[in-house]
């Protein structure tokens, strides 16, 4: 078992003919990723990957053809939520939206509009999820992982791919890891995907990389002191981050005086939570907390 | 990105907030020239993106051009908070009965514009928030229709309007929340908002923060960029494409990815280093952004050392490798490198920088602590 993807994932990729877009769906479908359609508008009929993937003029289209049952989102930042909406709107029920740089106020209709209609949205400015084994999604490298028992929520890109090498090079394994993205609104929080570790029977210690700005790691917290029997380890990144300033994630500025990474590791301390001070003390944290 | 008072005050006054019109001046004699078009006692405020500038002698009162003139002479050149003050705001000077605070915000726990209000105005709303929480109003707008009556008419019942002000109070409100969301702001705040012996309600101080992601389709806002106030070195960053962001310590850090980046950071300090900036170079690390951030980094005098973090995950980390060097040969200073790169292909990496006489490091703590070492030794300190 696993969260988000796994062998019965039917994906479609919006922008698949796009140099970031054919890209990534190549590795994707060198990891075992079941890649059903492509879409971009204009180029229905063709084909993408060598002629392994079939590319519609519309999602709704793509989906009658091949039961598309998640969608992976390439397209630039001004035409993203428009693509997310029409995701939505052919039925898509998983959406993961790896474009950056989509403005606050589009995503705010979006978000509002996908959850009415129960679409579970990761994203936007995400890597994407990763089930060992048996599919990735996004951008994560597939042979940084190795198959195991602990679940991984990020917020974060590359800082993902370093905690996920540092317990791999331990020897700790990984059932699905996901990046929930960087920016101030996106589609899935902490709390939701944790509740979906805590479900997932064979996930059994779990893992959260917190930045600084906003209170979502604060929350989650509180959630999982609550909810969470399963060990955790977590680390905050952005201890030395000026107050005021955007650090790269329009969603990480320390604005006044909330949102720093001090008042997020007190909290996950104060729910129990081991916090790493880098991400190499992680592997050990897990160990310490009886995982093997 | 922050807009100056005046910048905010012109997009408001757009929207028909009321305000009093001000005029713009760089020096002593436009700001007396300033003041005589006025006609009255005039206020004349140091334009600084920073806060506190009324503490720092920034804002002054003059009951005549003389007097402004001789207060813009003070205030010109002062530096406040680091920034030194080249503009300023001449506004007639208003009477005021009562200060409120009335602010718009994107909020990320609601996932809406959210209306804050609160009948202690002028004071930071943050100082409010910590002393008299129950004094501050929040109220979420519908996220698809937006600011309609009721919610106006709630909030000046809150400030506790007359029955005048209510009327004064609709077009302030409506207008702050047009161009909140005409603008695509992150904040936009109205402090004080304020009542005048007679009765009328005025914004005295503005403030806008435009999200910067919505830059791009909105050009007349990028042209209110106010590049006095930012570091030549963040100008230079961004016209490369890189989120750079200048600290005050002496090892300079390149990475890809902001959290990794942000990590890199805290590692250096937790090894017992200051890092000098925030670098995250994007995906690819091509060598003519290498480059560029190399330059960045060592355009700053302080910077002895550098420390170099790339998880190349998809790409190949000799193809890094090779770029870092190339980019390296092309430098005006050199400095002790220290460079990390994981990723496919890492040990041909590895084996190309340390022919170049570049440290290397597996682990991302042993990096941290080499950069560390490698400053120390260039004779920094920690």
């Amino acid at each position: 078992m696993s969260i988000l993807v796994n062998s019965a994932t039917r994906l479609l990729v919006q922008g698949i003919t796009g140099r970031e877009g054919e890209f990534h769906s190549r590795a994707m479908l060198e990891y075992g990723t079941p890649i059903v359609a492509g879409m971009t508008p204009g180029k229905g009929g063709q084909s993408a990957l060598d002629g392994r993937v079939p590319v519609y003029d519309t999602v709704a289209e793509a989906v009658e053809q091949t039961g598309a049952n998640a969608s992976c989102i390439f397209v630039p930042a001004p035409a993203a939520p428009d693509a997310m909406l029409e995701a939505a709107e052919a039925g898509i029920p998983l959406i993961f939206c790896i474009t950056e740089g989509i403005p606050a106020l589009d995503m705010l209709g979006v978000y509002h509009v996908l959850r009415a209609k129960g679409v579970r949205l990761i994203g936007p400015n995400c890597p994407g999820a990763t089930s060992v084994g048996e599919a990735k999604v996004g951008i994560i490298p597939g042979d940084i992982h190795r198959r195991g028992p602990v679940g991984l929520v990020s917020r974060s890109g590359t800082l993902t791919y370093e905690v996920v090498q540092a317990m791999t090079d331990a020897g700790l394994g990984q059932t699905t890891c996901v990046g929930i993205g960087g920016d101030p609104i996106v589609g899935s929080n902490f709390i939701d995907m944790l509740s979906m570790f805590n479900e997932d029977p064979e996930t059994e210690a779990i893992v959260m990389i917190g930045e600084i700005g906003g209170d979502e790691e604060e929350r989650a917290a509180a959630y999982c002191a609550r909810e969470v029997r399963k060990p955790m380890a977590a680390f905050v990144a952005g201890r030395t981050a000026p107050p005021g300033r955007r650090m790269g994630h329009a969603g990480a500025i320390i604005s006044g005086g909330a949102g720093t990474a001090e008042s997020k590791r007190q909290a996950l301390e104060a729910a129990g939570i081991r916090v790493a001070d880098s991400p190499s003390q992680i592997p050990a944290l897990l160990r310490g907390a009886g995982v093997r | 990105m922050k807009l100056q008072e005046y910048r905010s005050k012109e997009i408001l006054a757009r929207h028909g907030v009321a305000l009093l019109e001000g005029i713009v001046a760089s020096s002593p004699a436009e700001a007396r020239a300033a003041a005589e078009r006025i006609g009255s006692p005039v206020v004349v405020k140091a334009q600084v993106l920073v806060g506190g500038r009324g503490k720092a002698g920034g804002v002054k009162l003059a009951a005549t051009p003389a007097e402004a003139e001789a207060r813009a002479a003070e205030i010109i050149g002062l530096v406040i908070k680091g920034v030194t003050v080249r503009t300023l705001l001449v506004v007639p000077a208003a009477e005021i009965a009562k200060e409120y605070y009335l602010g718009l915000i994107l909020d990320r726990a609601s996932k809406a514009v959210t209306v804050i209000a609160s009948a202690d105005g002028g004071v930071e709303i943050e100082e409010t928030a910590k002393t008299n929480p129950g004094a501050i109003l929040r109220l979420p707008l519908h996220p698809l229709i937006g600011l309609q009556e009721h919610n106006v008419r709630r909030v000046a019942f809150f400030l506790g309007l007359g029955p005048e002000q209510r009327k004064a109070f609709g077009p302030i409100m409506r207008g702050l929340h047009a161009a909140f969301m005409a603008s695509d702001a992150d904040l936009a705040e109205i402090n004080p908002l304020v009542t005048t012996p007679a009765g009328e309600l005025l914004a005295l101080d503005a403030k806008i923060v435009l999200d910067d992601s919505a830059l791009p389709r909105h050009p007349e806002l990028e042209a209110m960029r106010d590049l006095a106030e930012e570091e030549p070195s963040e100008i230079a960053a961004r016209e490369a494409g890189i989120n750079f962001i200048k600290l005050d310590g002496n090892i300079g850090c390149m990475v890809n990815g902001a959290g990794l980046a942000m990590t890199t950071m805290d590692l250096v300090k937790l090894a017992g280093g200051e890092p000098a900036n925030f670098l995250d170079i994007g995906g690819g690390a091509k060598a003519d952004r290498v480059s560029a951030a190399f330059a960045i980094i060592l355009d700053d005098p302080r910077v002895q050392a550098i420390l170099v973090n790339i998880f190349g995950g998809i790409t190949r980390g000799d193809e890094v490798a090779r770029g870092i060097v190339e980019a390296r040969a092309s430098l005006k200073r050199t400095v002790p490198m220290v460079v990390r790169i994981v990723g496919t292909n890492s040990v041909e990496a590895a084996d190309i920088l340390r022919q170049a006489n570049l440290i290397t490091a597996d682990s991302l703590d042993d990096a941290a602590a080499k950069a560390v070492a490698a400053a120390l030794a260039a004779g920094g300190g920690a």
